[in-house]
């Protein structure tokens, strides 16, 4: 792993912010103009072939961090058995560009992260949400979406939990 | 004339989709011209839940993902936790680990030829494979209390050591196992009726199945020679022999092939890991990371004190985050988790292998007949609980 670390800082010196060797892994930040050249990099050149994209996800570090949202993909290379982790920092106004052209899996995970953080990717070809419902307002793994609580809903606690309730029948039944 | 496709509407309550999955597919005649999955029917929103809950009541929510390989979720998050802390996990451990996950993934794969045999028509097959399952679902309910949702992996190690006569349990199920897999294959394998459904349908290519983020069996089938149990072993997997089945046409047969001889390798590798358990503790030392036994807990204060602190502070993880992936039955299930060295974790994500790969339905089932829609969900093997969390 140290030589593989050497060999993307020498070839590739610009494109890593931070490039270092955590916990066994190859962990890097990259800013989000360099990702998608950098990885068709990964991707294509011989001896490195990252040709797997595993997993992208997001996290929220509101009031942490001067750009609010983390993008983290991780790549694995099934010819080497190697991985390596991107990370790009994205603030809430910010497009991150869609991984969609150089991998299909990255279709589903990034409207997952749409849906779920409300980051946008520029030209992802179909950026909807996929687990919720289209029309639920706000994203929910933001940290300042709150955990509600919905109390469950009998006749005899209707009036408390919904007082504006009629049935389809008219009435309070 | 004017040319017409159709659109059905298949699902989400629909016998065939393996729980509430919805296919929106466009039909020109009978043949598909596309197919777009549409999920989110299961959302639960257990990554937010995690985020209220300490690390070890985590786990129990884990289960209810994959629930037909609930143990195969348990490990890859109490791994990715113990990654975090920098573990060393007793072998003990390991193996038993090893064993309950391997067994899982027969129980899986039990699950999922009986069912997708049924749909195709051998309904035969659902009852056989379920009077399988049941034995180890009942090993399930011997190690942990409970049948389906085991929560048995504790981080550092087992809630507790496995009970008396385990390894009796276990070797019945490796005696008579091997004899009902043939059992099964003498039923399917070259029977002509399973052939026609499933020879050529759903074909995909190997760079196309990695492109499309496939793994497991799936991506197997098409060639691919990726198992993580073996390109980066994981609690212990370097120890045991075992092979991994690879197809070469990509298809639903293929796919059927590989998991089915997936079993008998599942099988060899518990006779391994049972024959070579070693004794030892069956979970970190120390009461930081594991609560004290309960006998002592009842008889000195020191233990006392730390099983206080343990249930109600829990314990705190180092400040990182880190992604860690196993072969689960499906694929590769990965779990990503970041600390900001507190006992809840700040964020947990999952890579659920059943989401990836029910993705890439469109790209099988294009171009095929309708009825061979219902033998491509089947061989793709999604439990929807996983796919929308």
């Amino acid at each position: 792993m140290g030589k593989l670390k050497d060999r993307l800082q020498k070839e590739r010196p610009d494109d890593f912010v931070t490039l270092m060797a955590q916990r066994g892994e190859l962990v890097a930040t990259v800013s989000k103009d360099r990702l998608t050249d950098l990885s068709r990099y990964l991707k294509e050149t011989p001896g490195l072939e990252f040709n797997f994209l595993s997993m992208v996800t997001a996290s929220d570090y509101l009031g942490k961090r001067e750009k609010r949202f983390e993008v983290v993909y991780s790549l694995f290379s099934i010819t080497h058995h190697h991985r390596i982790m991107l990370k790009v920092a994205v603030d809430e106004d910010e497009e991150v560009p869609s991984l969609t052209g150089l991998w299909q899996s990255a279709d589903w995970q990034e409207r997952e992260i749409y849906d779920m953080f409300g980051i946008r990717f520029a030209s992802h070809p179909n950026l909807a949400r996929i687990l919720l419902d289209d029309d639920w307002v706000g994203h929910p793994l933001r940290k300042d979406f709150p955990i509600t609580y919905e109390p469950p809903e009998f006749s005899h606690n209707r009036d408390r939990i919904r007082p504006d309730y009629t049935s389809p029948r008219g009435g309070r039944a | 004339m004017r040319h017409k496709t159709m659109t059905l509407n298949f699902g989400p309550q629909h016998p065939a989709t393996h729980g509430v999955l919805r296919v929106e597919v466009e039909l020109d005649g009978e043949t598909v011209m596309r197919a777009r999955p549409i999920v989110g029917y299961l959302h639960t929103g257990i990554e937010k839940t995690m985020e209220t809950k300490k690390y070890t009541q985590g786990i129990t929510l884990t289960d209810r993902m994959d629930y037909l390989a609930p143990m195969s979720n348990n490990l890859v998050y109490v791994m990715a936790v113990e990654k975090l802390l920098g573990l060393e996990v007793p072998l003990r451990a390991q193996y038993v680990r090893v064993i309950l996950t391997e067994l899982t993934r027969v129980n899986s794969h039990l699950v999922w030829l009986g069912t997708h045999a049924t749909d195709i028509g051998a309904m035969t097959m659902l009852l056989y494979c379920f009077r399988e399952r049941e034995k180890i679902l009942q090993i399930y309910e011997f190690v942990s209390g409970v049948r389906m949702m085991s929560s048995y992996f504790r981080i550092g190690g087992l809630a507790k050591d496995v009970p008396q006569g385990f390894d009796t349990h276990v070797k019945e199920i490796l005696d008579t196992f091997p004899t009902k897999i043939d059992e099964y294959e003498g039923l399917l394998t070259a029977n002509p009726i399973w052939k026609n459904r499933t020879v050529g349908v759903g074909r995909i290519s190997p760079e196309a199945a990695v492109n499309a983020g496939l793994s497991g069996p799936l991506l197997r089938a098409s060639g691919v020679d990726w198992d993580i149990r073996k390109s980066n072993p994981y609690s212990s997997y370097g120890d045991f022999e075992f092979d991994v089945p690879l197809g070469s046409h990509g298809d639903t047969y293929d796919r059927y092939k590989c998991r089915v001889e997936e079993m008998r390798q599942s099988l060899e590798i518990i006779r391994q890991a049972l024959e070579g358990l070693p004794e030892g503790p069956h979970i970190v030392e120390g009461y930081k990371l594991a609560p004290p036994p309960k006998g002592q807990v009842l008889r000195n204060m020191e233990e006392l004190i730390h099983h206080f602190k343990f249930w109600t502070d829990g314990f705190s993880v180092p400040e990182g985050d880190t992604y860690h992936s196993i072969e689960s039955p499906k694929g590769e299930i990965g779990c990503y988790i970041v600390s900001d060295g507190s006992p809840q974790p700040y964020r947990v994500h999952f890579r659920p292998p059943s989401f990836v790969n029910v993705s890439a339905l469109d790209m099988l089932a294009r171009g095929g007949m309708v009825s061979d829609l219902i033998a491509i969900i089947g061989s793709v093997d999604i439990v929807l609980g996983e796919v929308d969390r």
